[in-house]
């Protein structure tokens, strides 16, 4: 048996980042992701590592950007308007290819909007956020534990891809305890960064960028980052499914909402209606084939989000007409109740 | 004939401790220039390679390069650089410096980078007492997006977006950041130089050395302003961008250390 304690799932993220070699982190105070700054501020301090608390988002995303140059594996954190600020430097980290992890523990937007938790910032998640053709992995838990787990994942991916992944959470997420499993199974990847900045001693100079003035030279660079995409998109999806295949009503949802979904779809079973959840956990790469295949005659879908509708877009995509698509969310921190998802999968009937 | 030699006599310990020009130092790429003529980002690149090679760290250098007419300095440098985003140039460093304290990281920087979309960051990369060194080049004016204001422009001075010259009253006063930072405990060196002459370009190297010095010897925060030479945006012929340096510019801007430890 392994370590269980109990953790609020800000903590167990910024573990999960200390489980996976994280040795820099640079972050801003806000609602509802404290906890986590302080957490790092505290084991940093512990272990050595680099904290610090910057004068602003855009300063902590680019000391990330300045430790990800030099090969540490480094992290930033924050929620939905802070998220916002850090687009330009997520951009030029994509850019410039370079591997770090960004927490957003979404809450109610747009503006300033509240501190309860949403789902609003999908779109710029998935979607790019900043200016340019790119892509992030991000990744959705929907427990403190997975919290914890995919935070420690986020920095292999991120190495191995030389890209950022973002961890989308919510407020929900972010504050609530549970009991977790501390121990990881996998071993911490080890990846080689020849392209780091370490000073040129015994080879030969050599520069970061993403700037490319030469004709054609931009073109070829974001061919390139679209190769990378593509491998990504075959190789890293990740998604849950209950009960999906003698299911009439799929129900859709990631993240915190997910397990109210579940909830839901149990209670729909008891009364003998055969729904079932896909839960997806990477929302980019985007489980459209999982989805695909289960699309058909039939075959109703219904989206759970906590926002206006943002990732049913995807869901659509990827049914691509071949099913009824039916969505129901709350914005602005309104959270969805089992009963009224239960109330919507009967409405389906 | 002998008043010629005397005047060479004069100039020979400057001209001996600038060392020979017709060569390039060891951290200067052989390329050719992107600059304008009469530019003076070259000589402040120069500047900084002579004195990266005299500390025999070129090996150690991490250099950050910023958004602007210096955003390929990397073409020219041949350590480490990055890019940064604009003006987000010392957060980057901060971050590298911090975790590779043994490393020599500057960053090098515009007056649109520094002085205007970059306050926030200098400022408090300056508080923290960061380790660094900040190579700020001045020339009142923003060179790559076409000759704009820049915070540093001076009053009167005409630029693509004050046609008429800069009005105090309507765009605000030129920004004095050195005066501004000596205030900050964590700041150790601050000096301001120029490289409108070879008198001042001896200068300017000496304050860039002891910039980097007082890196080497972790005593903290360094930068070095750089009043410099923009004859394209100013509209002037090199020499004349040079006398106005000398006449104008550091009479609003004075050429002299402002802090040192």
């Amino acid at each position: 048996m392994g370590r269980k304690v109990l953790m609020c799932g800000n903590d167990a993220c910024g573990e999960g980042a200390m489980l996976a070699g994280c040795t820099f982190y640079a972050g801003y105070p806000i609602t509802p992701q404290n906890e986590l700054t302080a957490y790092m501020a505290k084991r940093m301090n512990e272990t050595g590592g680099v904290f610090i608390q910057a004068e602003s988002e855009l300063a902590a995303i680019n000391m990330v950007f300045g430790a990800a140059c030099a090969g540490v594996r480094a992290m930033t954190s924050s929620s939905s308007p802070g998220i916002s600020l850090k687009q330009e430097g997520i951009s030029y980290l994509v850019g410039c290819e370079l591997p770090c992890v960004v927490v957003n523990m979404q809450r109610g937007g747009p503006g300033l909007g509240n501190i309860a938790p949403a789902q609003g910032d999908y779109f710029q998640a998935v979607k790019g956020g900043g200016h340019g053709d790119y892509k992030l992995i991000v990744l959705a838990p929907s427990s403190v534990q997975e919290l914890l787990e995919h935070t420690y994942t986020a920095f292999g991916l991120a190495d191995k891809y030389r890209n950022p992944v973002l961890i989308l959470g919510d407020g929900l997420l972010g504050q609530m305890m549970e009991p977790i499993q501390l121990d990881m199974k996998r071993p911490v990847t080890h990846v080689e960064k020849p392209w780091a900045l370490t000073g040129c001693k015994g080879r030969k100079s050599q520069f970061i960028r993403s700037l490319f003035l030469a004709e054609g030279a931009l073109e070829e660079h974001n061919k390139k980052l679209q190769e990378k995409f593509k491998t990504i998109k075959a190789s890293e999806v990740r998604a849950e499914t209950y009960y999906v295949k003698d299911s009439r009503i799929l129900l859709v949802a990631y993240g915190s909402v997910a397990r109210t979904a579940k909830a839901s779809m149990d209670k729909a079973r008891e009364k003998g209606i055969k729904a079932g959840l896909i839960r997806p956990i990477s929302l980019w790469p985007f489980p459209d084939k999982a989805i695909r295949d289960l699309a058909g005659p039939g075959k109703k879908f219904l989206v759970v989000e906590m926002s206006a509708g943002q990732m049913v877009e995807d869901v659509m995509l990827a049914v691509n007409g071949a099913s009824e698509v039916d969505f129901y969310g709350r914005m602005g921190g309104g959270i969805p109740s089992e009963k009224e998802i239960l109330e919507k999968i009967e409405a389906l009937v | 004939m002998k008043r010629k030699k005397n005047k060479v006599n004069r100039l020979e310990p400057a001209i001996q401790e600038a060392g020979p020009v017709s060569s390039y130092p060891a951290s200067l790429k052989e390329i050719d220039t992107h600059y304008c003529s009469g530019c003076g980002h070259g000589i402040v690149h120069r500047l900084i390679c002579e004195v990266v090679d005299e500390f025999g760290i070129r090996e150690k250098v991490i250099g950050v390069a910023p958004v602007g007419c210096a955003v390929i300095a990397y073409d020219y440098w041949d350590f480490d650089v990055t890019e940064a985003a604009h003006g987000r140039t010392p957060a980057v460093a901060t971050g590298i410096k911090r975790v590779r304290p043994d490393n020599i990281v500057f960053t090098y920087q515009g007056d649109g980078d520094l002085a205007a979309i970059g306050t926030a960051e200098i400022i408090h990369t300056a508080n923290r007492g960061e380790n660094i060194t900040v190579i700020f080049v001045n020339n009142g004016v923003y060179g790559m997006t076409g000759g704009q204001m820049a915070p540093t422009t001076l009053a009167g001075q005409k630029t693509d977006t004050t046609k008429s010259g800069r009005n105090l009253r309507r765009e605000g006063y030129p920004i004095k950041i050195l005066e501004m930072m000596a205030v900050l405990p964590g700041v150790k060196y601050l000096e301001r130089v120029s490289v409108h002459s070879a008198q001042e370009v001896i200068r300017a190297k000496r304050a860039i050395k002891k910039a980097f010095k007082t890196q080497i010897d972790n005593k903290g925060f360094s930068m070095v302003e750089v009043l410099s030479m923009c004859p394209t945006y100013w509209d002037m012929t090199p020499i004349q961008a040079a006398d106005r340096i000398k006449n104008d510019v550091s009479t609003f801007y004075p050429i002299g250390v402002v802090k040192s430890y």
